[in-house]
């Protein structure tokens, strides 16, 4: 799939209490591409994930999906929330298999595919447990199955690891980048989390607060084979320090 | 006291239904000793002994069996109506901001007419048959249980919503299969909440006109000054009340493990 944001601004409200959260944003994602959104609360990257999910509809400019603008959610773009989005009353399993049966696949299919997925983010042994008997950090290994599950093109991740301790929060990055190696799936990470963005993404946008803007766009190198080791080596520390400034500014900028 | 039943007695009163249980035996226990000492004239407060002996009498003739028929049925009728009609109508109302904005102030306006000022005109529309009194329980409670089940459905998390939109769900699938599975557990405590108030409605049709039923045989009581009849259809109705918040409270923990 490929995704496109053309010059999309987004406003909340009306008249004179109307807000601008999002000021000519553009960027693309090529099939396979891991691409991030990095920025602090107020940058609107949320309303960003929004949008491209098709949950909101842009104010102005156009978000497009192979050309052709988005008009609704739908399960080419699957997406993982933050928090709490696992539906309690099912079964770690049910809900892996929830949206194949929105769907309307066949049963053996489903059966088949549940099972694999669970077992691709490491969970086949917890099938039958309800989400409030799984840790925060298993909880969303099965978003992410369910989101698989469904075969979108275009994984959407919002702050995924956000509500997790920092160490559950590493084995899951390291989880995320091999799955999307084995995979070969797009990805948009929303995250605030510099050093995130920077272990799993190709490409990294930096956002700038009140209305939300792209205002530094960084390559990443594609070699990385050993995330731990990425994360302490002298260039990888030297660039997020130089990123790290940036963000702060763009903070600074407002309290003055 | 040997040592091995002393943890057993503890773990008796450090049950949960002790401390309950304890105040309604203190209730009885005063109510005995005030009615025993003859401070009271029994016309105004008869024995235990004596309500339990006006509960014998009327079971014995039937007639306390087939009062608690006939308003245990007039509430299951009426109540069940009005639970059948308020899902639905709720669960329209939470889901669409049309529907919603269309109904609520007229709900809200009725909501607050009390129910048994409707019985003057429900007696005259249908007489004094049974419909008047199946009616007004509905009507008393299909406010209600429709309110507390919108609101049930203004707070299903919007990420179970979206999820669902995400993964491919279509409007009518999240109604089904995310909204409707999620309201469960607050629509069966909804239904418990209002049923109390069913049941205070039936006693109030019944005073007013009906030829059985425990409201009735209380308003009789009081036309012979039989202070034990009263009691004793207090206490009945007080049991049976007791006794539908319980079973509503058993079916929540048994279809909703996941909630409770």
């Amino acid at each position: 799939m490929h995704l496109q944001l053309d010059r999309v601004s987004k406003v909340f409200g009306e008249g004179r209490s109307s807000k601008l959260v999002l000021e000519d944003i553009s960027f693309e994602i090529l099939p396979g591409e891991f691409v991030a959104l990095v920025g602090s609360s107020g940058s609107g990257k949320s309303t960003v994930m929004r949008l491209v999910a098709g949950l909101e509809r842009p104010s102005a400019g156009a978000v497009l999906v192979d050309g052709r603008p988005v008009r609704g959610a739908g399960s080419d773009r699957g997406m993982v929330f933050q928090k709490y989005s696992l539906y309690p009353w099912l079964t770690a399993a049910e809900n892996v298999a929830f949206g194949m049966q929105l769907q309307g696949r066949g049963r053996p299919e489903i059966r088949e595919r549940t099972a694999y997925f669970l077992e691709v983010v490491g969970l086949a042994g917890s099938a039958s447990l309800y989400p409030r008997q799984l840790s925060g950090g298993m909880q969303q290994r099965v978003a992410i199955a369910r989101a698989l599950a469904a075969e979108p093109q275009l994984l959407l991740l919002d702050e995924p690891f956000g509500a997790l301790d920092l160490q559950i929060r590493e084995s899951m990055q390291e989880f995320l980048y091999q799955l999307w190696q084995r995979t070969g799936l797009a990805a948009l990470l929303i995250t605030h989390d510099l050093e995130e963005a920077m272990l799993l993404a190709q490409r990294l946008h930096i956002l700038a607060p009140r209305p939300g803007r792209i205002v530094r766009t960084i390559s990443l190198a594609s070699e990385r084979s050993d995330l731990a080791h990425l994360r302490v080596s002298p260039q990888f520390l030297e660039l997020r320090e130089d990123l790290a400034r940036t963000l702060r500014s763009l903070d600074g900028a407002l309290g003055a | 006291m040997s040592a091995r039943s002393q943890p057993r007695l503890l773990r008796a009163l450090l049950h949960p239904w002790s401390l309950g249980v304890a105040g309604v035996l203190a209730v009885v226990i005063v109510w005995t000793l005030v009615s025993a000492s003859g401070t009271v004239d029994k016309l105004f407060l008869p024995s235990p002994a004596a309500v339990w002996a006006a509960g014998q009498q009327q079971a014995a003739e039937g007639l306390l069996w087939s009062d608690i028929r006939a308003s245990v049925s007039r509430v299951g009728a009426g109540f069940a109506l009005s639970a059948l009609v308020a899902l639905p109508l709720g669960i329209a109302m939470g889901a669409n901001r049309v529907i919603c904005r269309l109904l609520e102030p007229l709900l809200a306006l009725i909501r607050y007419m009390p129910a048994p000022a409707f019985i003057p005109l429900l007696i005259i529309y249908f007489g004094l048959g049974e419909l008047p009194k199946v009616l007004l329980i509905f009507i008393g409670t299909l406010f209600f249980n429709t309110l507390m089940i919108m609101d049930a459905v203004k707070f299903v998390p919007s990420e179970l919503v979206e999820t669902a939109l995400t993964l491919g769900g279509r409007r009518d699938q999240v109604l089904v299969r995310v909204i409707t599975p999620c309201i469960i557990p607050q629509v069966i405590d909804a239904y418990r909440i209002n049923m109390a108030s069913a049941w205070n409605l039936v006693i109030v049709a019944e005073l007013v006109a009906a030829s059985e039923g425990l409201g009735k045989r209380i308003s009789l009581a009081q036309r012979f000054l039989r202070t034990d009849e009263i009691f004793l259809g207090l206490i009945v109705i007080g049991l049976i009340g007791l006794l539908i918040d319980l079973s509503f409270r058993l079916l929540l923990r048994r279809t909703c493990t996941w909630a409770v």
